[in-house]
């Protein structure tokens, strides 16, 4: 099979975050393979353990990725690229990458496009089904269960809490959501491999695209955490009168009900 | 001078400390109460690779030197002190003989599966009646004919419950003392070889020492590991080697330690304050983290040292000492920065301080460390 992921270098938010003149401070947060987009390595990757191929692992950012692309390698991907847009591209958004991403995967022929169902930072969760817009394949959604059969795929995602299934033929594009597998740890020995694994650099100008033809659709007009979480209040005295101020907190302060 | 890891070693000591923080750290607390370590997380160290660290990469292991080794041994020693000895005393000991003195044969039957974790080894030395004095040795071994016969007992031997090859010593001519001795590599199924019970211990729990008991324990002639007669040689080569990867865990436990102290001291109240607006506690905190800044250092210039091809038996036993005295020091501030909490089983204080205390005991004492260097240092004035 012909295996490709596309995943994203991302911010860790189990970690410290500081915003800084509008932005994610980069030298204070961690970097980690969005999350959702390791099921998708570790799918490509089983998937290449059952029935042979090829797994392909593609990123669009700077070259501070490589090191989240040598990480999905010692998962046991075969080849990464990074399409570096660096000098190209100031700000992205979904379309940006989803049209940079087309314009890759033209002549690639890939029997199944893995992806995370969504990024956690900045959660837009449309890179996916625009990318297989543009390629027009069909794509399927936050899936947690998928097995190849020739060129039948059955697949089972979870919608709200109940599992959908669904039977499809490739070339696929497929979102994953948790719960599809467990992602393996990269062994040690599987790091040390990586090195030698090709790392292929394109730039924009590679996919006979510039800065303006995927200029972002969307403009980003603030970003900012989200309020402290304060102190809970306990409230006192008689349980009648406790449960009458807590109806009416609710009411008009929370205004939950 | 560049105190650098490098990218490489940096890469692979994050995805260690990923690992080790997440999966093993989510069990520590279960580790301590059961005695026990879960098949799940020995099978994922397995598969991560770390049974391998001190195995060449041509026989299936790592290939990293010293440095990379130490850098790993740090991660590994920052969790439950069990674990980290189960992992340490296979990579250390255990395999390190083979490495280092087997013969091509040899290597290529035993390393492969002790890299991949499919066999766990353990190191034999210590007898009821030898520990720290090895020329006092009670287990003979007689040729006859394309085999040894060994007996005798051995004890206090981690890892042997779990283990398949056993690195062991026994006498072969008694009458040449220490040049007297040899090493041979014990498979646990040769005939007349047997693991006896359990022996509990203060700490290190889930990390499992046993007698050992070879009644007519049939060895073949090809499992001499080394020379006839240098088994006392291999032994101190062994351990020598074992010193640096010693320290690195103390290290990682040390800092272990800090981290969690730290934690606590900022979010501990006091006559209003967090304690750590207390001298006396601020004080305790930075002596702990100049403490481990000290053994930090050291840790990393003696394994270059080793990288770079040089003798240090002197600062291997230096460095010996200081790892396990610096662990003990920075356990017991640790449990008094946290007070009564520190004393509680339920949370890991009190762990890591009963844990520490075996350092200075186990693959030679303090005591024997200051004898090595005090020898060296006479060579040196002499």
């Amino acid at each position: 099979m012909n295996l490709f992921v596309v995943m994203k270098r991302t911010f860790d938010t189990e970690e410290k975050i500081v915003i800084d003149d509008g932005r994610v401070a980069e030298e204070s947060a961690e970097f980690i393979i969005n999350p959702y987009d390791e099921y998708a390595v570790e799918e490509a990757v089983q998937l290449k353990e059952q029935h042979g191929g090829e797994v392909t692992v593609v990123t669009i950012g700077d070259e501070e990725a490589e090191k989240e692309l040598r990480t999905a390698l010692a998962m046991g991907a075969d080849k990464a690229v990074l399409i570096n847009t660096e000098e190209d591209l100031e700000d992205g958004d979904a379309y940006t990458t989803a049209k940079a991403l087309a314009e890759f995967f033209k002549d690639k022929e890939a029997d199944l496009i893995l992806a995370g169902n969504v990024a956690i930072d900045e959660g837009s969760g449309q890179v996916g089904p625009r990318l297989a817009e543009f390629l027009d394949i069909p794509a399927i959604t936050t899936i947690t269960n998928l097995e190849v059969d020739g060129s039948q795929v059955l697949i089972e995602r979870d919608v709200e809490g109940d599992i959908e299934k669904i039977e499809a033929t490739l070339p696929l594009l497929v979102t994953a959501q948790q719960g599809l597998n467990e992602p393996r740890y990269p062994s040690l020995p599987g790091i040390m491999k990586a090195k030698k694994k090709p790392l292929e650099e394109l730039e924009l100008d590679d996919l006979d695209l510039d800065g303006e033809e995927i200029e972002a659709k969307t403009k980003t007009v603030e970003v900012f955490l989200p309020p402290e979480k304060e102190a809970g209040r306990v409230l006192e005295g008689e349980i009648g009168a406790q449960v009458q101020e807590l109806v009416s907190l609710l009411q008009k302060e929370a205004k939950v009900i | 001078m560049d105190f650098n890891l490098g990218e490489e070693i940096e890469f692979l000591k994050k995805n260690v400390r990923d690992f080790v923080q997440t999966e093993v750290e989510a069990v520590a607390m279960d580790i301590e109460k059961e005695n026990h370590i879960p098949d799940r997380i020995i099978e994922m160290s397995k598969e991560m690779g770390l049974f391998g660290l001190s195995i060449p990469e041509e026989y299936g292991g790592l290939g990293i030197g010293m440095v990379g080794k130490c850098a790993l041994y740090e991660e590994i020693g920052a969790t439950h002190n069990g674990y980290t000895t189960l992992i340490g005393a296979h990579t250390g000991i255990g395999t390190v003989g083979i490495v280092e003195l087997g013969n091509e044969e040899q290597k290529q039957k035993y390393l492969p599966k002790l890299a991949s974790g499919e066999s766990i080894g353990a190191f034999a030395l210590t007898e009821p009646s030898a520990g720290s004095n090895a020329t006092n040795l009670k287990t003979t071994a007689v040729k006859q004919g394309d085999r040894y016969i060994l007996n005798g007992t051995k004890h206090y031997i981690t890892n042997a419950t779990e283990a398949d090859v056993f690195t062991v010593m026994a006498v072969t001519d008694a009458s040449k003392g220490a040049k007297g001795i040899t090493s041979f590599i014990v498979e646990k199924d040769f005939p007349g070889f047997q693991v006896g019970a359990i022996e509990p211990k203060m700490g290190l729990h889930g990390s499992h020492s046993a007698e050992i008991i070879m009644e007519d324990c049939e060895v073949p002639v090809e499992n001499v590991l080394g020379e006839e007669g240098q088994g006392y040689v291999n032994a101190l080569k062994i351990l020598a080697n074992g010193r640096a990867g010693l320290a690195a865990r103390n290290l990682g436990s040390c800092q272990k330690l800090l981290d969690l102290s730290m934690e606590y001291v900022q979010e501990r109240e006091q006559f209003g304050v967090p304690i750590i607006e207390h001298q006396a506690v601020a004080h305790m905190v930075s002596e702990m983290a100049v403490e481990i800044e000290a053994l930090r250092s050291f840790t990393y210039r003696i394994a270059w040292m080793v990288d770079e091809g040089q003798k240090v038996i002197k600062e291997a036993a230096m460095l010996k000492l200081y790892g396990s005295e610096v662990y003990n020091r920075v356990a017991d501030k640790a449990v008094q920065v946290h007070g009564g909490i520190g004393y509680i089983s339920d949370f890991p204080i009190e762990r890591f301080f009963r844990d520490a205390r075996i350092t200075r005991i186990y693959e030679g004492t303090s005591e024997i460390q200051k004898n090595i260097i005090s020898g060296q240092l006479k060579k040196e004035y002499s």
